[in-house]
């Protein structure tokens, strides 16, 4: 039986990449380490070694191709005895789990889990954002990843103000750990992109000590998992210290990284800290979802004289969108967006809770319920008004979270919604969540553990009664 | 007291400074100016101790007597333009750095004139114009901190030294020796000053340190360290002056172990059973800092009229400070909101 050779994912939330090259042709013989093609993204390139022995039978995917999913057979290898008469029979996937068994990414950090094979993040919804209000008519656009919009936003502000600094682990030689920060050590030198090692505590300690004299500092975590050895300094020094020097001494500074589930990298790796910064104040806490507000935002912050935390997503990084080509494109901190119009639902989400919100809002509108998504972009401050308005107009809400729901940004939301639109209510809030456990490692209990696209259907109907 | 180590420590074995270890002898300018400083810090807080008890003072208080001649001694070697950083016994410092007795009584006791608008307390205050960045409550938080204003120092290519203060307890924490890794790495200049009084809070420092004589704490990092009699100021001044020197000129960061002493409990409300009352008589006995350059001045025939005549200003300015952070006003409630953002 022809052994099938699968598109293999270079890191937990790869989708899709190019096949950049053949090193082997049909019917050459293959030993097993045999490095028989070369994958690339726009984060590295990796070798694909062979698992197996035999022939290179056929060639499916031809070298140059680009975006090729994760998993699609690129070709056949041929056992001892098997002849291209026999491939006829490898296009039955019955051998989709050797999958698993493709060479794992040279590049990649250790953190990177073998690639998956059935489980999938979920793609970008296919509802198009609204143009920004902000953004004058007529404006350009450009297509680019979430990825490559921070690191325009973090270059512009970098040119625009020479306090300006990136620190962090795998910033500058790396060229970032998630490749957010590709090319700035080559435009801005060593002294302003500066690698650290591996010391949360100490460098996000650093990095305030700088603020507090008076620079801008980009802090990035490798991923805000690793933020919690730093906790300390950024609640303790960082949000509280402008009010204990009655006005004198603050810091201007960003924290920025990827939050929240990645894809099968378990409890530890996984985790969405949405609420726990929301609850500081002295902080404010950017949570985007749009490329456009990736970038906007993100300048935003550099700028902000206060300490802000960034929560980017992983998963997100290599989606693309619309971002206005704009010298200066600032989006405000603390202004939702009304990501999608409605009338008979309001959904509140943020970050990659929009990518279920918005899918949902397509299903409800097969069924005749038309959803209003707001984007909340900054969890604090929290656009009240918006969503407060949005309620009003639907009179119900239902909020979503990969986040747990016990003192959850959800259970705040549905607070406020008490608070402010109570009588117009026509149902209780509902919350959609990531559920009340570790996120487990096993890509089904996984899939169980965040939110769904089902869960926000089901949510929004039960709201409408329905 | 134990009789500090003359010679400097550093893991290559290597000597620097002056080589006789004896404390560099002062002008009498300066002694008159180091017996000011420190009599200033003292009277201070004596009436801070006197209104934490009359119940003008609320929360915690940690009392700096005994260990004057440190801060006095290190701001000597500094120019202006240079930061000073510490954790929570914090008046001191504030005083040597220049800022105004009365702004730091009044935050004592919570008034809007304090320096922090009575927000921060004893401690948390700041002073932009003075240099003076704290005041940090979190022990061992100021040792990175203060290391980052030396990054910013490094960044800005200018040549000034931040001093960052902590203590034999702090010296213990994990972000201290991430800082000093960074530090030496990326030859940041910053003086890392531990004021080892022995104690933390209760446990002793052979209660509660593996290797007790902390200027070798930077030894795996190849920063130099020394021990420092700091109940000597002109002591503390020689070594302050090489360690700064050491910094400005790039080299890095440097390491000096004061050893001193409080003669209070760690905080207002620590009976410091932990010690015999022998011992610390004997410490103000023999190693009092203040005594020391009283006596010098006699033997350098100052009178002793001129010598209670400066006391006697102190204890004004003291009394004026003590006045004013009694009757200034709390703050306006509507200060609740301010600051939090800006």
């Amino acid at each position: 039986m022809p052994i099938q050779v699968l598109m293999p994912a270079l890191s937990p939330t790869m989708e899709k990449g190019n096949l950049a090259k053949w090193l082997k042709k049909e019917g050459e013989p293959i030993k097993s380490g045999d490095v028989i093609a070369e994958i690339e993204t726009d984060k590295a390139t990796m070798e694909v070694e062979a698992t197996d022995e035999g022939t290179l039978g056929q060639i499916l995917i031809p070298e140059g191709t680009a975006d090729v999913a994760v998993n699609t057979p690129i070709a056949t290898i041929l056992a001892d005895g098997e002849s291209a008469a026999d491939l006829a029979k490898a296009t039955s996937p019955a051998k989709q789990e050797k999958a698993a068994e493709s060479a794992p990414p040279a590049q990649a950090r250790t953190e990177a889990p073998a690639p998956k094979a059935e489980e999938k993040a979920p793609a970008a919804p296919t509802s198009v954002s609204e143009p920004e209000p902000e953004v004058p008519a007529g404006t350009e656009m450009i297509t680019q990843t979430i990825r490559e919009a921070l690191r325009d936003a973090m270059a512009e502000e970098m040119r625009r103000d020479p306090d300006v600094f990136l620190m962090g682990e795998e910033v500058a030689e790396y060229q970032g750990a998630y490749k957010v920060s590709q090319g700035l050590l080559q435009e801005f030198g060593a002294r302003r992109v500066i690698d650290t090692p591996i010391t949360e505590h100490g460098f996000a300690g650093i990095g305030i000590g700088a603020a507090m004299a008076g620079l801008k500092p980009i802090v990035e975590f490798m991923t805000f998992n690793f933020a919690m050895q730093a906790m300390d300094q950024l609640i303790n020094s960082a949000a509280k210290t402008l009010y204990m020097s009655g006005g004198q001494m603050g810091c201007s500074i960003v924290f920025r990284g990827p939050n929240g589930a990645a894809a099968r990298v378990a409890a530890q790796h996984s985790q969405d800290y949405s609420s726990w910064y929301s609850h500081i104040p002295g902080l404010k806490v950017v949570a985007p979802f749009s490329a456009a507000d990736y970038k906007g935002l993100l300048k935003s912050a550099i700028r902000d004289p206060n300490p802000v935390i960034f929560l980017e997503n992983e998963v997100l990084y290599g989606h693309s969108g619309e971002v206005p080509k704009l010298d200066d494109y600032i989006v405000p901190i603390g202004k939702a967006r009304i990501a999608r119009k409605g009338q008979h639902v309001t959904i509140i989400s943020w970050s990659n809770g929009m990518t279920y919100s918005l899918k949902a809002a397509d299903e409800l509108a097969k069924e005749g319920i038309e959803a209003e998504v707001v984007d909340l972009r900054t969890l604090r401050p929290m656009d009240t008004e918006t969503i407060v308005e949005s309620v009003k107009k639907t009179g119900r809400a239902v909020t979503v979270e990969e986040g747990w729901q016990q003192s959850g940004v959800g259970a705040e939301i549905a607070a406020r919604i008490m608070e402010h639109a109570f009588d117009y209510l026509d149902a209780p809030v509902a919350r959609v969540s990531g559920k009340d456990v570790p996120m487990p490692y096993a890509a089904n209990l996984e899939k169980m553990a965040l939110p769904s696209v089902a869960e926000v259907v089901q949510a929004a109907k039960a709201v409408c009664y329905r | 007291m134990a009789a500090p180590k003359k010679s400097v420590t550093k893991d290559s074995g290597q000597e620097k400074g002056n080589g006789s270890g004896s404390p560099l002898e002062f002008t009498k300018e300066q002694e008159l100016r180091a017996l000011r400083d420190m009599l200033l810090i003292r009277r201070f807080e004596e009436k801070a101790g006197q209104l934490y008890g009359m119940g003008a003072i609320g929360g915690f208080c940690h009392l700096y007597i005994g260990q004057e001649a440190v801060v006095v001694g290190m701001q000597m070697t500094l120019k202006k333009g240079d930061q000073v950083i510490t954790g929570y016994r914090d008046h001191g410092h504030m005083l040597a750095c220049g800022m105004d007795p009365r702004g730091v009584m009044a935050e004592l006791t919570g008034r809007r004139g304090g320096y922090s608008k009575g927000k921060g307390g004893s401690m948390h205050m700041f002073s932009v114009a003075e240099h003076f960045y704290g005041g940090h409550g979190i022990v061992g938080a100021q040792v990175s901190l203060g290391t980052g204003l030396a990054f910013a120092n490094r960044y800005r290519e200018n040549d000034f030294v931040s001093l960052a203060y902590f203590g034999d307890g702090a010296a213990n924490q994990g972000q201290v020796y991430e800082s000093f890794n960074m530090a030496e790495l990326w030859k940041l200049p910053v003086v890392y000053i531990i004021e080892n009084n022995r104690y933390a809070m209760g446990t002793s420092v052979a209660r509660s340190s593996a290797q007790t004589d902390f200027s070798k704490r930077g030894a795996s990092f190849n920063i130099p360290g020394r021990q420092v009699d700091g109940m000597d100021v002109r002591a503390v001044k020689a070594a302050g002056d090489e360690a700064v020197a050491w910094c400005r000129a790039g080299k890095g960061p440097y390491i000096l172990e004061m050893q001193t002493y409080r003669y209070r409990g760690h905080s207002m409300s620590d009976p410091a059973k932990y010690r015999t009352r022998e011992e610390v008589e004997k410490v103000r006995h023999d190693h009092d800092p203040i005594e020391q350059v009283r006596n010098r001045l006699l033997a350098a025939d100052v009178s002793e009229q001129d010598l209670k005549s400066i006391d006697a200003k102190v204890r004004d300015i003291v009394n004026g400070a003590a006045d004013f952070a009694q009757h200034d006003p709390e703050p306006d409630p509507s200060e609740l909101y301010t600051d939090v953002y800006r």
